[in-house]
């Protein structure tokens, strides 16, 4: 293992709701500026691992974490790591769009503002539009920018949610299933902006689709029940994998 | 169109059989019937509704008009009793009935004798006096000189005008004499009665004499009485609702203290006044009668409902809002501070506004504190004796003069009145700020 090369790992991941247990000793590696694509059939616990890596389960009530989870060489379940620094260090992207209820210009500069990233307002539109730039959507709202975010459509809302999170500067984006609720085209423009954002960011997309996962990440994990099955480069795991189930998921026999 | 034959298995068949055909009727009659039960009840509601609003603003009206009558005064200082030279305190002492009993006695030179003269100055209200001296002590100026005034008459002389009084009865059964009535004849006769809008009505506060008493004094009780409340319950409640909601680890004690909000929140609100009673009067040693105490009493009653009603808006955000927020790092209380309290802010100012409006309305905890005394002082502050409007309906629906009727539908006029307007504001809160996410 190249611990230059990673960003994320876990070790021993064990994630419980209650009783029920939702992962099985999980260890998997995460590579710097790269993007891994998360793949598995529902319910498998693709969001809970993912929601792992930015504590987002603590919110979940009854949900428990056992193992470790290492950024940079800091367990993040330590007790000394600040869940807040950790939230602006990992940035998400939900399934469904959430912009806040608020303008396109207060969504993008929320995160920058609580963080005090920006000592003038000037230094805070430059984030704002430097966020909508690389988010690929400021063509679209540069005269938009007073409106609610809530009025734009799902796919501007969708990178809106992206341009949010990227505003505060993250290291790792989270992305869990970003274009579910999106129509080809959209999805087409989230999948440049992947491609354009892994230079810059580490990132972790959980996708359904295949052909997404294919087309946008250099590295997958393929999770059932639980538990990594089969993890590697994405071109190696659709083209020859080495696990049973994951060539029946591939070829679509179950899922 | 070709009829299609009895083998055509169309999916639809059972409109074609008879069964199917009376399935289908019934079912159509149910829905019927139905539909008339449920405007029947409407129907009967706002029927009902409508006799009571009826007869509340039937009974309610006559007390926004008062009749006067219009006397040539000479304010003589000899008849008042006081030097010219005197200080403005003096025409406290000044003897302003005389002025009013001149005036009537030249207009009615035949009451002489000393019964005639009491039914005579009778017609005047007692409070014209006052008036009258009031009116002096402004404007000093007027001493000495000679003036018509319209000055009130008496609740039964007001009565007699507003078709209130039966002529036809034998005299004894009536307030008014056979002379009293000639007399208001005679003064109507000669244009002196004047139809007047009762601005006293809105200006007074409480009094004996039906035609002097004003709900400004309640109303201004209410006023102080419903910001305590207010102060008291909105933050608590608030910050109760969003530390249960947002903060507080779930468990047995949470479940414990929901139930018992729940409970209290049906409560009977005389209880809350017998608490208010023994702990703020007899324990604290607050005094009586004061909105401070009627307003934390029935903070405690509003504080069940605003915590209620927060929680539910509170719960209302949606947890997309929540995650998002968390996933830009910001802290929980940030979260709640900077989305989920603004966003759930309609929804608790209605929750409150109900509370309020049911909190105004209130009697019973008010009456167990003492806030039922009869205060003709306008109350300049929450730590003065005040009364209520609810509390003043009740004393004047509880008192023996005729022309108090009116005046209690008018002060009920008055409360449904502002009860509608704060439940109008939640209404218009509530869909102005329909959610937006
Ligand atoms: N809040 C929760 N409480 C209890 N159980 C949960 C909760 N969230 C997820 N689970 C369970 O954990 C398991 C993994 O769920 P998870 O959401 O991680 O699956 P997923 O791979 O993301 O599925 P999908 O592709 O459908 O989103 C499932 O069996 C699910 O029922
Ligand atoms: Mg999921």
């Amino acid at each position: 293992m190249n611990s230059a090369a990673t960003k994320i790992s876990t070790r021993g991941l064990n994630v419980f709701y209650g009783d029920k247990q939702a992962l099985f000793d999980v260890n998997l590696d995460l590579r710097r500026n790269q993007v891994t694509a998360l793949i598995g059939p529902s319910g498998c616990g693709k969001s809970t691992f993912i929601r792992c890596i930015n504590r987002m389960n603590d919110v979940i009530e009854g949900c428990r974490v056992r193992g470790k989870v290492i950024l940079d060489e800091e367990d993040i379940y330590c007790d000394d790591i600040d869940v807040v620094q950790l939230r602006a260090r990992v940035g998400m992207v939900f399934q469904k769009p959430n912009p806040f209820p608020k303008s396109v210009y207060d969504n993008v500069a929320y995160g920058a503002r609580i963080h005090g990233l920006a000592d003038t307002p000037g230094e805070l539109d430059e984030i704002v539009m430097t966020s909508l730039e690389r988010a690929g959507l400021l063509d679209e709202v540069r005269d938009r920018l007073s409106d609610p975010g809530t009025g734009l459509s799902g796919g501007q809302q969708q990178r809106l949610c992206i341009a949010r999170a990227i505003a505060v500067s993250p290291e790792v984006i989270l992305m869990d299933e970003p274009c579910s609720s999106l129509d080809p085209i959209a999805s087409a423009r989230i999948e440049e902006l992947i491609g354009e954002l892994s230079e810059n960011y580490t990132i972790v997309i959980v996708t359904h689709s295949m052909q997404q996962a294919a087309r946008v990440s250099q590295r997958a994990a393929f999770f059932h029940l639980g538990a990594v099955v089969e993890e590697g480069e994405t071109s190696r795991i659709f083209t020859d994998p080495s696990d049973e189930r994951t060539r029946d998921y591939i070829t679509g026999r179950f899922g | 169109m070709t009829e299609p034959r009895a083998a055509d298995a169309r999916p639809n068949t059972l409109r074609r059989t008879r069964a199917g055909k009376q399935s289908l009727a019934r079912r159509y009659a149910a829905e019927r019937r139905f539909r008339s039960y449920g405007l029947l009840a409407i129907g009967f509601a706002l029927l009902s509704l409508a006799l009571l609003l009826g007869s509340i603003i039937h009974r309610g009206l006559p007390a926004f008009i008062h009749h006067e009558v219009r006397l040539e005064l000479h304010f003589d200082p000899v008849l008042l009793g006081i030097e010219r030279a005197t200080a403005p305190e003096a025409f406290a002492f000044a003897d302003c009935e005389a002025l009013l009993r001149a005036s009537l006695q030249s207009f009615f030179p035949e009451a002489r004798e000393r019964r005639a003269r009491r039914e005579l100055f009778a017609l005047l209200s007692a409070g014209a006096g006052f008036e009258l001296c009031a009116t002096l002590a402004a404007q000093p100026a007027l001493l000495g000189s000679r003036g018509a005034r319209s000055l009130p008459l008496s609740s039964d002389a007001d009565r007699y005008f507003k078709g209130e009084v039966n002529a036809a009865l034998p005299e004894s059964e009536r307030r008014l004499s056979d002379r009293q009535l000639a007399w208001l004849d005679a003064l109507a006769a000669a244009g002196r009665i004047e139809r007047r809008f009762a601005m006293r009505f809105f200006t007074g506060g409480d009094s004996r004499e039906p035609e002097l008493a004003g709900v400004l004094g309640a109303l201004v009780g209410s006023f102080w009485t419903l910001l305590v409340t207010l102060l008291l319950s909105f933050p608590v409640g608030v910050a109760a609702a969003v530390y249960l909601e947002e903060f507080a680890p779930k468990g047995r004690l949470i479940d414990l203290v929901e139930v018992n909000i729940n409970n209290l929140a049906a409560v009977p609100s005389i209880v809350f006044g017998l608490l208010g009673l023994a702990v703020f009067l007899n324990f604290f040693g607050l005094p009586r009668s004061v909105p401070l105490v009627g307003g934390m009493v029935l903070a405690l009653m509003t504080l069940p409902t605003v915590i209620i009603a927060s929680r539910s808006a509170l719960l209302a955000v949606p947890p997309s809002i929540r995650e998002a927020a968390l996933g830009v790092g910001a802290s929980p209380l940030q979260v709640v501070m900077h989305h989920v309290l603004p966003l759930a802010l309609p929804g608790i100012l209605t929750g409150a506004i109900i509370g309020m409006a049911r909190a105004l309305g209130e009697t019973a905890p008010l009456l167990m504190i003492g806030m039922v005394a009869f205060i003709v002082d306008i109350p300049g502050g929450p730590l003065e004796p005040a009364s209520a409007l609810p509390v003043q309906v009740f004393l004047w629906a509880d008192s023996p003069e005729r022309a108090f009727e009116a005046r209690t539908s008018a002060a009920i006029l008055l409360l449904l009145t502002f009860l509608v307007a704060m439940n109008l504001t939640a209404v218009l809160l509530r869909s102005r700020f329909e959610r937006r996410y």
